[in-house]
């Protein structure tokens, strides 16, 4: 565990005991089966708005606490303990830092104060197929307009700005569009992990530049990376501790399983992974933190091995618990699909083991 | 690859030909059956009819009981026929799978010529009572109970993750008939569905279908006569059905789900020397498909091997753990080659070829947890085959 200041170990606890609270799994699965079209839930976004949860990246003259991204992280790691599904990562944390990085004054004095208090959700739009890859963009900023399509984009039916990478005279950029212009037209996804997303179709939309280009987008992707590897060790610590449990009270001929060495090799394999996981995201935020040249190569490693490592303790999880943890009324099977949305959020493994290599050259 | 049987011309395959020629509507080439519980269409009532009257949904099951009396080399051309025009044997299920071929070996002439016809013409569909809430993996820790009243059973306890109870007719059922013993109390009984006292109900998986239930027996009767084997001998014919259960688990998951290479080409890509364009899952693809191109040869080979009629060994653990990692990497790597695609549940947003993977990758997780799970094949492979001692015999 890094080391923590007074203040992240007092907000940690805070986010830790309203979780427990105000979030626990069964909130996931009610709003799951009421088919909710926002895909969180309305109040306790507000409540975590109102605590600041939205603001922690966020520079204090715009209404933020500039807590920076270790902090963001703690906070998604304990969201990421019971699955809470919230716009925090795609507004406070990844849209929130398009602006911080390639807003202007003016830009930020309007839209960063209102992010920071929940009122507004923004998103990024990148993506436009299957699979991760921010290079290859054939939307267009022409004459003040976006034109082209997105698909995936995380909370996109409840975000009110949009910030979507296109092609302008300079190359890649970033680009502010408010999604009720006429020329935004929204299709809901509805996803295996009860997570919100939709695809965004762009029509001669109004649209106006971030700055910085190519660079401001990969750095502003690495801050979402970052943030859903911090989420993602919450997920999996959660669903390795509860499936640790269960190895010590499920009894079969005559003992508790947790006592086959079969399995207790396998609870030391995930726990020592967990481990490495964690190492691993806290440099990811805390390079993001001092602005290092590392940031990129760091980022990468979380990604990758945290995505391994949830990919692992999810189908552990529903192994380990036999029949029950097929069922839909356990827990297990929820973690399992959020695990492979996030493992494919922002570029899967093979992704950026790809990225990883090509920083070093090679 | 080499299989035992060829494609040579014979008289048998020009028989079978004809025969699949005039009773296999055509309409239903490369269809797969219905699912449980859904009605059939008319084609497909006179297909199974059709099948079923043949014996040839069992192939080599004694012509005597309403099989085949097949060889096992006819056998295979006759599969190999069917599978030329794209036609699904529609005589399937736990019959099929695992009691038949158990009653076969363990019942009297009464109770085959009582069952085993019904069961090749699909006429009875079976379900498994054995697993309970305290009783998995330890299946023979199990505590339903059956009381001796004379002429019957009285059973009562509960039963759970019974496949397809909601469309059951009838159940071989493990059931406690002498508590002072562990193995050696438990009997093999048979009965129907449709009595009072049997409350079943689904249970739903992560997948979002019920293909399961949980099952309450409250004084349910069977007749003496529908007792397996003898009294308290009910374990040893237990395992020996789920030798047949893993056998046939095993040669069925190994190769369903999607054909990888085209399924990458066409959402992935390739680059400009022809390979896929993501050499990463590149690899991992290949190392899949060598997985399953060597079970392949195993399987094969191990049909090869068999002397005599002796049925399904201690291997067959082996096969069905690779059999079922084969498939669930499969599935796996397909979510993956699908990338945001292969995450949707429902709705116009995803094609029904996507939302099947997603549901089929959760769906095939129980693969290596039912008919005895990965971690249980692989202690009887060491105890049984490799002679390793059991630390876990309660
Ligand atoms: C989809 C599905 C369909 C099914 N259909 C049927 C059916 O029709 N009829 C029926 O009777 N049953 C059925 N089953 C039940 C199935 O056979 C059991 O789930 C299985 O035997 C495991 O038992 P359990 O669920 O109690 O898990 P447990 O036995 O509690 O096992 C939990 C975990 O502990 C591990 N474990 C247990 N003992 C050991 C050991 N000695 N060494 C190492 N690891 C160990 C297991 O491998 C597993 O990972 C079905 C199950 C599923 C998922």
């Amino acid at each position: 565990m890094a080391v923590l200041s007074e203040e992240q170990s007092m907000l940690r606890d805070a986010v830790r005991s309203w979780v427990q609270e105000k979030s626990p799994v069964t909130a996931l699965r009610k709003m799951r089966d009421s088919a909710s079209e926002l895909c969180y839930d309305l109040a306790a976004w507000n409540d975590m708005a109102q605590m600041g949860w939205a603001g922690v990246i966020i520079p204090e003259e715009y209404g933020g606490s500039d807590f920076g991204y270790l902090s963001m992280g703690l906070i998604l790691e304990e969201l990421g303990r019971t699955l809470t599904a919230s716009p925090l990562l795609a507004s406070g944390l990844a849209a929130a830092s398009a602006l911080v990085l390639g807003g202007s004054h003016t830009q930020k004095s309007l839209w960063l104060p209102q992010i920071a208090e929940g009122s507004t959700i923004a998103t990024l739009a990148i993506d436009e197929g299957s699979r991760h890859a921010p290079d290859k963009v054939s939307t267009t900023f022409i004459a003040g307009k976006i034109t082209g399509n997105k698909t995936f984009v995380l909370e996109g039916m409840a975000a009110s700005l949009l910030i979507v990478s296109a092609k302008g005279a300079d190359g890649i950029g970033l680009y502010l569009v408010k999604a009720n212009d006429p020329g935004v037209k929204r299709t809901k996804l509805s996803l295996a992990d009860s997570r919100g997303a939709g695809d965004i179709e762009f029509n001669g939309a109004a649209a106006e530049p971030l700055a910085g280009g190519e660079a401001t987008l990969e750095k502003v992707l690495d801050r979402a990376r970052a943030g859903v590897a911090a989420e993602m060790l919450g997920s999996a610590l959660q669903a390795f501790e509860i499936t640790l449990d269960y190895l010590k009270v499920r009894v079969q001929f005559g003992q508790v399983i947790g006592s086959f060495q079969a399995l207790q090799h396998r609870a030391a394999k995930m726990f020592t992974d967990l481990e490495l996981s964690r190492s691993a995201v806290e440099a990811a935020l805390a390079a993001i933190d001092t602005d290092s040249p590392e940031a990129a190569q760091l980022v990468s490693l979380a990604k990758t091995i945290m995505g391994d490592t949830f990919h692992l303790v999810s189908n552990e999880m529903v192994q380990m618990h036999g029949g029950i943890g097929m069922t839909d009324a356990h827990d297990a099977g929820f973690y399992l699909k959020r695990a492979r949305a996030a493992e494919a959020a922002f570029g899967n493994q093979a992704f950026h083991r790809d990225r990883y290599a090509k920083i070093l050259g090679y | 690859m080499s299989d035992p049987v060829s494609n040579e011309p014979s008289l048998f395959r020009d028989q079978a030909r004809d025969w699949i020629n005039t009773h296999f509507p055509s309409r239903l080439a490369w269809t797969v059956p219905a699912a449980a519980g859904v009605a059939l269409t008319e084609d497909q009532l006179s297909w199974r009819a059709a099948m079923g009257a043949k014996g040839w949904g069992v192939p080599t099951w004694p012509a005597a009981y309403g099989g085949g009396g097949l060889s096992e080399a006819q056998a295979a051309i006759l599969a190999q026929e069917l599978a030329q025009v794209g036609a699904y044997n529609p005589i399937g299920g736990m019959g099929i799978m695992m009691f038949g071929p158990t009653l076969l070996e363990y019942g009297t002439e009464a109770q085959k010529l009582e069952h085993i016809p019904r069961i090749a013409k699909a006429e009875v569909q079976w379900c498994q009572g054995f697993s309970e809430p305290g009783a998995g993996s330890d299946l023979a820790s199990l505590q339903c109970k059956a009381e001796d009243k004379g002429d019957h059973f009285v059973i009562s306890g509960q039963k759970i993750w019974t496949s397809g109870a909601q469309y059951a007719d009838w159940c071989f059922c493990l059931v406690r008939t002498d508590t002072s013993k562990k193995h050696e109390g438990i009997s093999f009984v048979l009965f129907p569905m449709d009595q009072p006292g049997i409350d079943v109900r689904p249970i739903s998986l992560i997948a979002g279908n019920s293909p399961f239930c949980e099952m309450f027996f409250t004084d349910v009767k069977a007749a003496k006569k529908d007792l397996v084997g003898p009294l308290n001998a009910g374990w040893t014919i237990a395992k020996r059905l789920l030798q047949f259960e893993r056998s046939s688990i095993s040669g069925r998951d190994a190769f369903v789900g999607a054909h990888l290479p085209q399924l990458a080409r066409d959402y992935v890509g390739s680059d400009e020397t022809g390979r896929l364009a993501d050499h990463d899952l590149r690899t991992r693809i290949i190392r899949l498909e060598m997985q399953a191109h060597a079970l392949k040869l195993t399987a094969a080979r191990s049909r090869l091997e068999a002397t005599g009629n002796e049925g399904p060994s201690a291997t067959t653990s082996i096969m069905k753990n690779v059999g079922s990692s084969v498939m669930q990497m499969r599935a796996e790597l397909a979510l993956e080659i699908l990338g945001n695609r292969g995450l949707g549940w429902n709705g116009d947003g995803f094609t029904s070829t996507e939302l099947g993977l997603v549901r089929g990758w959760l769906g095939g997780k129980a693969a290596s947890i039912y008919g005895g799970s990965q971690e249980i094949q692989s202690n009887i492979v060491s105890k049984r085959i490799l002679g390793l001692p059991d630390p876990a015999r309660a």
